[in-house]
Order: C-alpha cells, then structure tokens, then sequence
C-alpha cells in the first residue's frame, strides 16, 4: 500500500525524523494561509500523487510571497499530472502539500528495503541525491553504499557512521546522521514498511540534515497490525475495479489488452496472460479468482471483467485441483446467466470430474465454447475475437 | 524415488481444528496413507478429531508421536511463531502452507533459523509431493505420478498444469515442491535443485519461475556450474507491467529488474530449455531429455 508524502512525513516527523515543517491543503485559499503561519518564505508548494517525477510535471513549484504559493496552489488543484510513473492518463491532483523552504547545499539518497537475496532489511545510501536512483544503480554502481541489518539486534550506530562517513559528511553531520538513520529504521520495522526511500536528504546551509522528500510502501500482509495506516489509504489514487475486486478478496490489475481474463492461482494467471500474447493477441487483465471457484465470486469477477469497455472476449482458465469441475462449470454457468455475458466465452477446464463440468458447459444452453488444455483455449479466444 | 520426504515421514499439522487444516491432514492421510500422525492447537491437548490425536506444543507432538515433519495451517498473524515453534522441535522439515505473513516476521524467521537443522518450505505455498508415497500439502493427488521428474515451482495451479503435462505423456514425478511467492521464503529454486541433482532416482527438472528478484538466474548458474541432470523452465509474467504486484508478493518487476524476457535469455545461456508457452512445459524439458 502507498500513502502520499504528506502522510509519510508525518510517520516520520512522530519518529523523530527531521523533516521540513508543512501542512496539506485542499484549496488555494487554505494554501495561503497556511503559508503565513509557517513563517516567512520560500515556500515549496508540492502536488500530492502517489507517483514520483512530480517536479518534471509541473507538481513542485517554489513560491517567494503568499500569493505566489496561492497561485500555484490553484494551478495544481485539479490538474491532470502525467509523470514518468503515472501512466499516460496521468492523476489528478486533490491534495497540495505547503511547506517551509529548506537552503539546500548538497543531496543525498537515502532508502530502507527488504533485500530478498539476503532475507533482511538493507539500508541504501548514495550522495548521488535527488536524482533516479535505478540510473545511479545501473551507470553507477560504485556509487551506492549497502549495509545488511541484523534484524535482532537492529542497525547499529557503527553501521551509520560507515554510511555517512562514505557519502562523505563531516563530522558534525555524521553526529546527525547516526540518530536519523537509526530513526528511520525503526519507523520501517514498527510500520512494517516494505520501501522507505528518502530522495532527497538534503544537507542545508546550516549545516542541519533535512528529509526533504519522502516515500513509503507498506507490507499490505502486515496491514492487520496498524489499523491507523490501513486509514491514509487514498482510494483516489487506486483502479476503482482494483477496489471492487479486492472486496470480494480477488486479486484482480487492469491491463491494456482487450481479452479479458478468470484464472485460479497467480502463476496460472500470468502464464494465462503470457498465452494469450504468445498467439498474438493482449490480456485485458489479470484476475486470480483464488482456490475456491464459487458462483458468487465468479459472479463478481464476471461483472468486473466486463465493466471494462475493451474487452471483447473472456477466457476462463481453471485448473480444479481441489474443487470438483463440475462444481467449478455449474458456478460459470449460473454467473454467466446471472450476468448475462454477450461476448465469446472460453472455458478451459481441467480436474476431477472434468467430463461432468464439460457437459454442463455444453448443456448449459449458453454460448461457451469448450477447449482441451491451455493452448487450445488461448487460440479459440484469440480466433473468436480477430473474428 | 524422492527428495526430502517418502513413505516413512510422520506429519503432524500444526493448526488441524481449524476447517482448512482437517479438510488437508485427511486430504493427505487419505493419498497413499501419508502418516498424518496428529496435530497440534494450543489448549485443546488431549483431545481428537476425526482419529487425530491433538497436542498442545509440538514438542509434546515429537515426544509422542515421533513426527519430523509439520504444515503450517495457522493464520498469518501466528505463523511466524508457529514455523519457530516446529524449528525449536527440530523438525526434519516444516511446511507454511499460510498465505499473507508479513514479511520482517519472514526475517525473523529466518534468522531464528540460522544454525538450526530445520529445512522451511513456505510460506504462501501448496506444499510437497513424492508421488506414489506422500503428500503434505494442499495439491490434488491424483493428477501425478511416481516417475523420475523433479518439478520447483513458486506457484500452485501453475505447477499442477506442469505437474499435468507430463502426466498426460505417461511421465511421472519424483518430488514436486511448491516453495511459494512470497519475497523472503524458506527454500529457494536453487536450493531444490541441488537436493534434485543428488536424488539418484530424479533424472530430469522442471523449474517454474515468475518475475521479480533473481532466484531463477541464481538456480540457473548451478544448472550451468554444477548441474548433471537436463532441466527445462517456464517464468510466468512476460505481460506483466513494471511495478504491479501480480498476486504474488514476490512477482514485481522494479526498476527494470526481473523481468520475464531477461530471465529467459540469462536462463537460455546457462543451457536450460525454456517454453515460450505455459502450454510446453512438458514438451521443452522432451526437447534435452527422454524418460
């Protein structure tokens, strides 16, 4: 789950992070105001997308008087931002966040993840800052610094200073270095954060260490144990039939093509995907429909297949294991009728009693067309919709 | 023949009063008599369920029934516990079939596992199968067949419709291993083609991957490095775009890393034989290999 900067900040301003003071707004009035109270200028006015590249796009602005940050409070709000991670559609801009200036005399990046090859929390560091850390990754390797945590005794202060002498702080700011960076991994444990990436950490003309941007993703299993973070959700920011999907606990992501998909399982789902392109054609989606095939849940990812405009085909692709296929068919049929599905329909059955789930497919009065294995189903669902 | 369990592997099921962890220990009692020899939920010690006798610890489990090997049925918010609890006991092997735990308790698993003799599988995963002689875990038994192909895979139904295609073809299995999707795991691909390579009874592989992390390329450079034995591969997610979680929290492909196409290629070069198609799995290890 992402939250937007205002709210990571937040989280970490509460775990004694150093970030600039702010406040988010949601009209230009308010953003006016708020700019007063902070104290005197500059001030960053920041559109709130969940998507970085914002600046490129128009959503940071630096405003010098009040009515400056007024101005560009309204530019922003309601305004389409299309950044590198947006998407050609772009996102529309609700929340504006005002914040203090900071005097930025150099940048860094700083970020926390959990590093599947060695099972454990690592911190990134490199004083390449503000710029796209995958571009420092892949030009410049030698430029990124790794510390490996422990994760019971934590990221020690000798493992900070390592990384702060390395991005080459004098010593008065690896003494504030060494508090902040112990700070921010304990935000990323007790919130269970799967990234938090501070891009940039700036170091100001004073000499002090500021967490001038920042972003969190959160482990959405951990979700159950921090109640408050399940609430910064933005359902703005999200697919809408992503969210209609996940109430019925389907695990459903909009793509572009137009032969939409219900398969069980998310490997068969994206090898579903991978089948449907092999024979020329593009997955509308990917819809894992989980182990147990029901008529409801089918039911509901019949309808959220269809209220996508593109798609002009379905293939349903079920692998029984478990559940018995005439059970699974008897769940398509009754979806199919109680939805009323007018585009060629594709099943690709297989498991117990798979003979008895064709039959009720074939018996069913409806037009659903049979097919024997994987690739069988991928070309009579390709065919049926080149026509 | 087989890796890591056979006919002579006693199971408790840790988690057996709830609907999902008795319909499995009888699904599993009932292939072959796999020696489902109990279960264990806290508190209700002493009692049985439908011919299960119930523990309170698995400690008290081992002592009773002499089991080596437990699946993990508990809800995430205690299966990490449950995983060390079973490694505490010195279990052969434990197997978290659970789905969603968090992953810094994964981490702590982990390390709470260093130096210990326990083998994890899991979590988020369908769990094991030695054809013929034992199943522990939520597969259908009946699509596979004792035979000598090894089979790793992160996904469930992907590894059946494997597991599928060369049952079809009279070809059977030596061990079928579901390690699960999750980012931080017990038992990685690379793990379980070392034990396939030393199975005397396992002649071939097939490894079934997905995008995200490198654990495909790391099982790659054994097959190039130190593997005797012909493996054929699929990786799942060609169509999958950047940065979207396809149900697996481990399929994410991030800062163009990960990626199928890549895979493929990395996978290629190390001379594994790779489907384009999920649809030829069977048909590209048939390519390097005939039973």
């Amino acid at each position: 789950m992402n939250i937007h900067e205002y709210q990571a900040k937040a989280i970490l301003r509460n775990f004694g992070v150093p970030v600039p003071e702010g406040h988010v707004v949601y009209n230009s009035n308010s953003a006016r105001d708020w700019a007063k109270r902070l104290g005197d200028g500059p001030w960053a006015v920041k559109a709130q997308i969940h998507a970085g590249g914002r600046g490129k796009g128009g959503g940071v602005k630096i405003a010098k008087t009040a009515d400056e940050v007024k101005q560009y409070a309204r530019d922003m709000f309601g305004m389409c931002l299309v950044t590198h991670q947006t998407g050609p559609e772009g996102k529309i801009v609700k929340r504006v966040l005002i914040e203090k200036g900071s005097n930025i005399a150099d940048e860094f990046y700083l970020s926390f993840l959990v590093d599947r090859a060695t099972d454990r929390v690592t911190l990134m560091a490199s004083a390449e800052g503000g710029m796209n850390i995958e571009e420092v990754a892949a030009k410049t390797p030698e430029k990124l610094f790794f510390e490996s945590i422990d994760p019971v005794v934590g990221l020690t202060a000798f493992q900070c200073r390592k990384v702060a002498f390395k991005l080459g702080f004098a010593i008065a700011q690896v003494k504030l270095a060494v508090p902040l960076l112990m700070n921010l991994y304990k935000a990323f444990v007790e919130t269970d954060c799967s990234l938090l990436e501070i891009n940039p950490l700036v170091l100001t003309g004073e000499g002090e260490l500021v967490c001038l941007d920042a972003k969190i993703n959160f482990d959405e299993n951990a979700l159950f144990r921090h109640i408050r973070i399940r609430d910064l959700r933005d359902y703005d920011e999200e697919d809408p039939m992503e969210i209609a999907a996940s109430q019925y606990d389907l695990s459903y992501i909009a793509l572009d093509g137009n032969i939409g998909c219900m398969v069980n399982g998310a490997g068969l789902a994206m090898a579903t995907m991978d089948i449907i392109q092999h024979y020329g054609a593009a997955p509308a989606n990917f819809l894992d429909v989980g182990g147990s095939a029901t008529i409801e849940r089918v039911t509901e990812a019949f309808k959220i297949i269809l209220s996508d405009q593109k798609v002009e085909g379905i293939l349903v692709n079920i692998f029984g294991g478990i559940m018995k296929c005439d059970v699974i068919a008897t769940g398509i049929v009754e979806a199919a009728k109680q939805v009323g599905v007018k585009i060629p329909l594709v099943v690709r059955l297989e498991g117990t009693n798979v003979a008895l789930g064709k039959q009720i497919l074939a018996d069913s009065g409806l037009d659903i067309v049979s097919a024997d294995g994987m690739a069988d189903a991928a070309q009579k669902i390709v065919k049926a919709v080149k026509g | 023949m087989s890796i890591l369990i056979d006919k002579n592997s006693k199971i408790i099921t840790q988690g057996i009063t709830g609907a999902t962890g008795l319909f499995h220990a009888q699904g599993c009692r009932d292939y072959c008599d796999t020696q489902m020899v109990g279960g264990v939920t806290p508190g209700k010690g002493g009692t049985e369920i439908d011919g299960f006798p119930i523990y309170d610890t698995v400690e008290d489990a081992v002592e009773k029934t002499g089991a080596n090997v437990s699946i993990i049925y508990v809800p995430p918010i205690a299966s990490a516990d449950a995983i060390m609890e079973a490694v505490d006991a010195e279990m052969d092997l434990v197997i978290c079939i659970t789905e969603g735990v968090p992953v810094l308790d994964m981490v702590k698993v982990k390390k709470y596992m260093e130096g210990k003799k326990t083998r994890l599988i899991g979590p988020n995963c369908p769990g094991i199968i030695s054809p013929g002689q034992c199943k522990i875990g939520i597969m259908p038994g009946y699509i596979h067949k004792p035979g000598p192909v090894g089979v790793v895979s992160r996904s469930g139904t992907l590894t059946y419709e494997a597991v599928w295609q060369l049952t079809s073809r009279d070809i059977g299995q030596s061990t079928c291993i579901g390690i699960g999707g999750d980012p931080v795991n017990g038992t990685s691909h690379l793990d379980a083609l070392k034990m396939f390579e030393a199975d005397p009874e396992t002649k071939a592989v097939i490894m079934i991957g997905e995008i995200g992390g490198d654990a495909e390329e790391q099982a790659a450079e054994y097959v190039r490095d130190h593997m005797s034995k012909p493996v054929a591969a699929f990786i799942a997610g060609a169509t999958a775009p950047e940065g979207k979680r396809m149900g697996h929290a481990g399929a994410i492909i991030s800062g163009g890393k990960g990626d199928a196409a890549s895979k493929k290629a990395f996978l290629r070069e190390c001379g594994v034989s790779v489907a384009d198609s999920p649809a030829e799995m069977a048909e590209a290890l048939l390519k390097i290999w005939q039973p």
